[in-house]
């Protein structure tokens, strides 16, 4: 498990003791874990876990009953979401959560990390840097021929790329995101991993998956949640061979 | 200017020359003046286009602001009109004639600055801005939207009207402000002057105009879109989604209180009939019927349905509101996006045809791609 040193700053991530109710149901009980600089963790669990929950009360969408999640030094539990977002953590939600309204490149260019104040969008100029940006992004997202094309005629695995696209463009120090091969093709799921490979480099990723093949070929560390709390923790060795694990999840 | 393509600048010119120079020509003063009372609700529709079309915050509350430009104005012009010569068999020569009426021997405090025209000027924007922005930071900071929002603009209409009734001494009450005689010694009432305010009035539109499609163009705009539809995903963007809401709430808030005050003008009067549940909802009805994502389809809905409204009171008074009804289920029915749609439909692509090829896909100022259902600004709740 890992160490109590609250105050360690070397975690890009501590979260401690960190426990929400709704209407009296614990959905995250008294959960910590810490998350170093570079590392890539996978929270699994079966349905109702918490897993999402975690992930919604680390970037200030739902609001925790009590204890502490601090990133770089900063304490994520008092700010307002867009102020998490600046302060570097990107999320992905499950399903794809892009603007079909608007174009692939409007929808990169909304999520470019400038002019995010009312009037500061107002004088937001198209220029080079911005155009070079997109475009860098578009093609590590293979959507470099569909920048003018409106997101709501992409197929479901363009629309996951989009997504994460939107997060790159950001440069978060932690990405998080919520099953990201869920519901693809096999050539998607193989393409998605495979840009998921490049994206994690040099920042700390934390994701929530299923596909247990996926999570072996990327995670370094494993978390296990069960109703709210983990109950297991480490290499995904470790995890597998953990008998709570299998009777909770990996039985099933 | 890039936030107009050629297609813009083809609209854009045509309604130009049709506010300016079609309905000039072709309409006798009277009639003019008609459509420049129209023409007031132009600016509240632009606002509701950007509002109610892009960001999906439905008001139904526009005639307050509308109403507050509007009496801006009036305090302004009844005080030219209530000079000490004027009024000298009242009890208190000076003040305006209802203030007498209601043993009122001095100038309320907030009458006194009306007396300067560029006060006046000022107020008639910024205090419609003022009154929707501590509405706003009350609903968007707490987020609350969508239906609730569209009630909560609903009470503060019926709350306006019932203080202005209630409060005649300082207001005139149910009768309004009337007998609007002069502009800093210019008068207003004849044909020559109002068929001047139609062309400021038209002016001051098309400028207004441009503003919302320069706003709509920029990424601030998008930013609009992009929040009916993902709020969410703009949230965690980086973006402080209640700064946005309130700024476009306040800009719709700022046009609709110019259209108020160019009412005022026009017409000689304002009253509280202009202020209400009734008349706000009537304005969601024109931008409804024109088309809510697109700025010029809103202002012919605007001049087609008040059009359609005198011809059918001058034939048949009683039956307006059942047609004024039936019209608006018609259109949310059989064309949701309105006139706008229709054109998107069936004209845009001939053009497309004729015109020659523009780069890229770039939505036109008519046409700016359409929310899939009526209710967008409840679907983020």
């Amino acid at each position: 498990m890992s160490p109590i040193g609250a105050t360690n700053k070397n975690y890009l991530l501590s979260v401690e003791g960190l426990t929400v109710s709704f209407d009296g149901f614990k959905a995250v009980d008294d959960l910590s874990f810490y998350l170093d600089r570079n590392e890539i963790r996978v929270i699994i669990g079966p349905n109702g876990a918490g897993k999402t929950t975690v992930l919604d009360l680390i970037c200030g969408r739902t609001k925790a009953t009590s204890g502490s999640v601090a990133f770089e030094g900063k304490e994520l539990t008092k700010m307002k979401e867009h102020e998490i977002v600046r302060a570097g953590v990107g999320r992905k939600f499950q399903t794809p959560s892009i603007y079909e309204d608007l174009t692939v490149f409007e929808n990169l260019e909304i999520s470019y990390p400038r002019g995010r104040s009312v009037f500061g969008a107002l004088a937001f100029k198209r220029d080079a840097a911005v155009k070079e940006r997109v475009e860098q992004i578009s093609r590590e997202i293979f959507l470099e021929q569909h920048l003018d094309d409106y997101a709501e005629y992409l197929s479901h695995g363009q629309k996951q790329w989009l997504e994460i696209g939107m997060l790159l463009i950001q440069d978060p120090a932690l990405l998080m995101l919520d099953e990201p091969v869920a519901g693809m093709s096999v050539s998607e799921r193989k393409k998605t991993a495979e840009l998921l490979h490049r994206v994690i480099r040099d920042r700390s990723v934390l994701v929530i998956e299923h596909d247990m093949g996926f999570v072996e070929d990327i995670a370094h560390k494993v978390t296990v949640l069960h109703q709210g709390r983990v109950i297991s923790e480490g290499s995904i060795d470790h995890v597998k061979a953990d008998p709570k694990v299998v009777e909770v999840y990996l039985g099933h | 200017m890039t936030f107009l393509n050629r297609k813009d600048l083809l609209w854009i010119t045509v309604i130009a020359l049709v506010l300016l120079l079609v309905f000039p020509v072709a309409l006798d003063a009277f009639r003019l003046n008609l459509v420049g009372k129209y023409l007031t609700y132009g600016f509240v529709v632009l606002g509701l286009v950007l509002c109610w079309g892009d960001a999906g915050i439905l008001s139904l509350g526009q005639g307050v602001f509308f109403g507050l430009g509007g009496y801006c104005m009036a305090m302004y012009l009844k005080l030219q009109a209530s000079t000490p010569e004027a009024t000298k068999i009242q009890s208190t020569p000076g003040i305006p004639d209802f203030m007498d009426w209601n043993q009122i021997t001095e100038l309320p405090w907030m009458w006194q600055p009306f007396h300067s025209l560029v006060f006046t000027i000022l107020a008639v924007p910024l205090v419609p801005m003022l009154l929707a922005l501590i509405i706003g930071v009350a609903m968007f900071t707490r987020r609350v939207g969508g239906t609730y929002f569209a009630i909560i603009t609903q009470a503060v209409a019926a709350i306006l009207t019932i203080l202005i009734i209630g409060q005649q001494g300082y207001t005139g009450g149910v009768n309004g402000i009337t007998d609007l005689r002069t502009l800093e010694g210019w008068d207003i009432r004849p044909d020559g002057a109002k068929t001047v305010l139609y062309f400021v009035n038209a002016g001051l539109l098309l400028g207004c105009l441009l503003l919302a499609q320069f706003i709509r163009r920029s990424k601030l705009g998008r930013i609009l879109v992009a929040m009916r539809d993902k709020e969410d995903r703009v949230r965690f963007s980086g973006y402080d989604v209640a700064h946005f809401k309130v700024f476009v709430f306040c800009f719709a808030a700022a046009l609709a209180g110019i259209g108020g005050a160019m009412f005022t003008l026009q017409v000689g009067f304002m009253s509280p009939s202009f202020v209400g549940i009734v008349p706000s909802i009537e304005m969601v009805i024109y931008c409804a019927v024109g088309g809510r994502t697109s700025l010029l389809g809103a202002i012919y809905g605007a001049l087609i349905v008040c059009w359609a409204r005198t011809s059918f009171s001058e034939a048949a008074p009683q039956a307006w509101l059942l047609a004024m009804g039936s019209l608006f289920i018609i259109v949310v029915v059989a064309f949701p996006n309105g006139l706008a749609g229709v054109y998107r439909q069936y004209v845009d692509p001939l053009l497309d045809g004729v015109l020659p090829k523009a780069k890229g896909r770039q939505p036109t100022i008519a046409n700016v791609e359409a929310p899939q259902a009526l209710e967008h600004g409840a679907a983020g709740q």
